[in-house]
C-alpha cells in the first residue's frame, strides 16, 4: 500500500507536484469506475479519490451531480465503494474516499474507518465536516491508521486555516475558489495566496482543487502547490464519451497531459 | 404590548435565555444543530451570527423591525375562536392564531422582514432563498421589493408546477425564480441549489433561510424572528380566556411556525406542545414526511437533526400534499424538544388534512393553508382526547388561496 507520505516525498524528490484524480464509485458502472481509475493511474495519477455518492451533494457542480446521480440510480452502496477502493488500491495508487459526512455518520465512524483501512484505503476527504464536529472522525481514523483531509477556502481567516490544518493528516485540500466543483476557464488567483497562507500554519503538503481542467492549468498550480486535484474535467469527458472504453481512453489522454503539467512547473 | 406601545422588546425577540432553550456557542441544541458545511461558508455564517448578535440588542434595529411588523406585516394578528369547527372536536374550545391574516398570507413574513433588515446591516445587496410551497419565496420577494434588494428564489420544478400562482407572484414582485430540476425537484433540492449559489456569491449575497433548519446561526435567528407569534398569542390568550391554553397545535415541516408559537410557552409546564407532521399517504405507504415521528438522527443541510434516510445515510424523498411540509429534515430545536419530551409530534395524513381544510372553510368561513390544515386535523383529535373542558390554541400559519389548484383537484370542485 502506498501512503500519502510516500507519494508526496517521491513527488518532492522529483521536483514536481503530485497529481490527484477524482472519480465517483459506481460511475460509469461499478466495474467501470475501477477500470477508469486504473486508466488514470496508468496515465500518471499518484493519488485517486473515490467519491462516495450522496443524495444531496451541496458543494458539487452540475458535472459531478450528474455522475453521482447516475451512480445512485445504478444502485451504488457503501459496500461497492469499498470494493472500488480495494480495486483501485491494487493498482498501487494511494486511494482515498471523498464523502459528505452523513453516510459515514450513519454507517458508524469506527466501522467505516476500519472497513476503509481494510479495503486498502489510506484516508478520507470530508468537505462538510468542520473542525468543531470532526473529533469523533479523527479519533476513529487515527485508530484505524488512515489520514483525515479537510478543506481550507479563500474565505478562511487565519484562525480558521489553523483550526483546519490542525485536524489534517496526509495533506491539506485548498479549494481554489469560492464555489462548487467544476472545471473553469482559469484557475482562480486566490489559490496561490491561499496556499501561501496555509503553509504558514503547517508543514503538511497542500493540494489545490476546484476548477483545474487542462495540462496548462496543472502546470500553473504545480508552480506553487504540492498537488493538483482534478475531478470534473475527467468526469465531463466520461459523460461525453459514447461508451466506457472511449471514456477511459479520453481521460487517459487528459491525465497524461496533466501528468506532464505537474512535471513542468510553470 | 410593551409599555412604550411597541409590540416587541429585546426579550421578546431572543427570549434571552429565559426559557433555557438556547443553543450553545456552536449552535448545538443538546446533540442537535451545529454546522456541517463547506469551510468556505464558515466566515459568512460567523458574520451573520455576529451581526445578528449585535442587532438583537440594538434598540434601533428592534424599532425598525417592530415598525415593519406593525405597519407592513399587519401585526399583531388576532385570535379567532372557532366554536362551530370545535363541535367536531368533542366540544373543546379551539382558538386560532391568525397568521393567515398577515401580509403575503403566511407567518413567513415575520422571519423575512427580520432577515431583510439584517441583510442591510450585512451591507449586502442581493438575497437568495429556497421555497417549497412558495410562501417563503413570496415573502422574501416582497421584503426584497420593499427594501430594494435583488432577489433570486430557488424552487423545485415539481413545486413550481403545484404552486404556479406563487411563482407568478414572485415574478410580479421582481424576483427571479429558478426552477430546480435535479434530485426530487422539491424543497430539499432547492436548498442544495441555494447553498451552491451562496458559496459562489457569498461576498454580495445573504442566504435568507426560510426555516429553523440549516447550519448555525439560522435555526436560532429564524426562531427569534418567528417568536413574535407565541409572544403575542400568550398575551392574547390571557386577555381572552384569563388563562393559558391546555395545548398548542402547529404543523411541522422545517418547523418555523411551530417553534414560533411554541417558544414563548416552553417554560409553561402546564401547556402541552403538539407538532403535526405530514403523514402523506400514511406511514406504511412510505410516502410521507414523518421526519420526527419516523426518521432517524443524521445530518442534512448543515445540521444534525432527525432525517428521513436509508440505512446508508442517503436522504429518502418525502411526500406530502402540502409543498410546505414536504421536507425530509426538520429544525434541530424540534429534534431536541422531541428527545427531551417537552413537545410531542404526530402524523396527519393528506386525507385528514384535507378534511380539516374543508371543515374549517364550511364551519367558519376561513380557508386555511393545507400546511396549517394538518394542525387543525391534529386539534380535532386532541380535542376529543382532552375533553370539552380543554382549550386548544392552533397556529393557523397561512391562508389557503395558494392551494386552490390542489383543492380543485382533490375535491373535484
Amino acid at each position: 500500500m502506498t501512503t500519502l507520505q510516500t507519494v508526496f516525498a517521491t513527488a518532492k524528490a522529483e521536483n514536481r507536484a503530485a497529481l490527484v484524480g477524482y472519480l465517483p464509485a459506481g460511475f460509469p458502472s461499478k466495474e467501470g469506475a475501477v477500470t477508469a481509475a486504473a486508466a488514470l493511474v496508468e496515465a500518471g495519477c499518484d493519488v485517486i479519490e473515490i467519491g462516495l455518492p450522496y443524495s444531496d451533494p451541496l458543494m458539487d457542480g452540475p458535472t459531478i451531480q450528474d455522475a453521482v446521480h447516475r451512480s445512485l440510480v445504478n444502485g451504488t452502496r457503501i459496500a461497492d465503494v469499498l470494493r472500488t477502493v480495494e480495486g483501485v488500491a491494487a493498482t498501487g495508487a494511494a486511494t482515498l474516499v471523498m464523502t459528505y459526512w452523513n453516510p459515514i455518520d450513519r454507517y458508524g465512524a469506527e466501522r467505516f474507518a476500519r472497513d476503509l483501512a481494510g479495503a486498502g484505503g489510506v484516508g478520507t476527504i470530508t468537505p462538510d465536516l468542520t473542525p468543531e464536529e470532526s473529533e469523533p472522525w479523527r479519533a476513529a481514523s487515527a485508530a484505524a491508521g488512515i489520514d483525515t483531509v479537510f478543506l481550507v477556502a479563500p474565505s478562511s481567516t487565519e484562525a480558521r486555516i489553523k483550526a483546519v490544518v490542525d485536524c489534517c493528516t496526509g495533506f491539506v485540500y485548498a479549494a481554489s475558489l469560492m464555489g462548487v466543483t467544476g472545471a473553469r476557464e482559469t484557475v482562480n488567483v486566490a489559490a496561490e495566496d491561499l496556499v501561501k497562507r496555509t503553509r504558514a500554519h503547517t508543514a503538511l503538503p497542500v493540494c489545490v482543487g476546484l476548477g483545474v481542467g487542462t495540462g496548462k492549468q496543472a502546470a500553473e498550480v504545480a508552480g506553487y502547490a504540492d498537488g493538483v486535484i482534478v475531478g470534473s474535467a475527467f468526469i465531463r469527458r466520461m459523460l461525453d464519451a459514447p461508451d466506457e472504453a472511449a471514456g477511459r481512453e479520453s481521460i487517459g489522454v487528459l491525465a497524461r497531459e496533466m501528468a506532464a503539467g505537474v512535471r513542468s512547473r510553470a | 404590548m410593551a409599555n412604550d406601545g411597541t409590540i416587541l422588546t429585546a426579550a421578546d425577540l431572543a427570549g434571552n435565555g429565559a426559557y433555557g432553550n438556547d443553543p450553545d456557542v456552536h449552535g448545538k441544541f443538546g446533540i442537535f444543530g451545529g454546522r456541517y458545511v463547506p469551510e468556505a461558508l464558515i466566515p459568512a455564517l460567523d458574520e451573520v451570527a455576529a451581526v445578528y448578535e449585535k442587532a438583537k440588542n440594538d434598540a434601533e434595529f428592534l424599532r425598525e423591525f417592530d415598525h415593519l411588523l406593525r405597519t407592513y406585516a399587519g401585526r399583531p394578528t388576532t385570535l379567532t375562536e372557532v366554536p362551530r369547527f370545535a363541535e367536531h372536536a368533542g366540544g373543546a374550545r379551539i382558538i386560532l392564531k391568525r397568521e393567515d391574516l398577515t401580509h403575503t398570507g403566511a407567518h413567513k413574513i415575520n422571519n423575512v422582514l427580520g432577515q431583510a433588515l439584517l441583510t442591510k446591516r450585512l451591507g449586502k445587496k442581493r438575497v437568495i432563498a429556497e421555497t417549497g410551497a412558495g410562501q417563503h419565496g413570496v415573502a422574501t420577494a416582497t421584503a426584497a421589493a420593499l427594501l430594494g434588494l435583488e432577489c433570486v428564489i430557488y424552487m423545485g420544478q415539481v413545486d413550481c408546477e403545484r404552486q404556479a400562482l406563487n411563482v407568478a407572484r414572485m415574478k410580479l414582485l421582481g424576483a427571479t425564480v429558478v426552477p430546480v430540476t435535479n434530485g426530487s425537484q422539491t424543497l430539499k433540492d432547492a436548498i442544495n441549489e441555494a447553498f451552491r449559489d451562496w458559496v459562489t456569491n457569498v461576498d454580495t449575497t445573504h442566504y435568507l433561510f426560510g426555516t429553523i433548519a440549516g447550519p448555525h446561526p439560522f435555526p436560532e435567528i429564524v426562531r427569534d424572528f418567528a417568536r413574535i407569534i407565541g409572544v403575542e398569542a400568550r398575551r392574547q390568550m390571557l386577555e381572552l380566556t384569563g388563562r393559558l391554553p391546555d395545548a398548542i397545535a402547529a404543523c411541522v415541516g422545517g418547523g418555523s411556525n411551530a417553534i414560533g408559537i411554541f417558544h414563548a410557552f416552553i417554560g409553561d409546564e402546564s401547556v402541552q406542545l403538539h407538532g403535526y407532521e405530514a403523514a402523506g399517504h400514511g406511514l406504511e405507504s412510505g410516502e410521507h414526511a414523518l421526519t420526527l415521528t419516523a426518521g432517524s438522527v443524521g445530518v442534512l443541510h448543515g445540521s444534525r437533526t432527525y432525517v428521513l434516510q436509508d440505512e446508508e445515510g442517503q436522504t429518502i424523498e418525502s411526500h406530502s400534499i402540502s409543498a410546505g411540509l414536504d421536507y425530509p429534515g426538520v429544525g434541530p430545536e424540534h429534534a431536541w424538544l422531541k428527545d427531551s419530551g417537552r413537545a410531542v409530534y404526530h402524523g396527519v395524513t393528506d386525507d385528514a388534512a384535507m378534511a380539516a381544510f374543508s371543515l374549517l372553510a364550511r364551519t367558519e368561513g376561513i380557508i386555511p393553508a393545507i400546511e396549517s390544515s394538518h394542525a387543525l386535523a391534529g386539534a380535532l383529535e386532541l380535542g376529543r382526547e382532552l375533553g370539552p373542558e380543554a382549550t386548544i390554541l392552533v397556529n393557523l400559519s397561512g391562508r389557503g388561496d395558494k392551494d386552490m389548484g390542489t383543492a380543485m383537484k382533490y375535491f373535484n370542485l
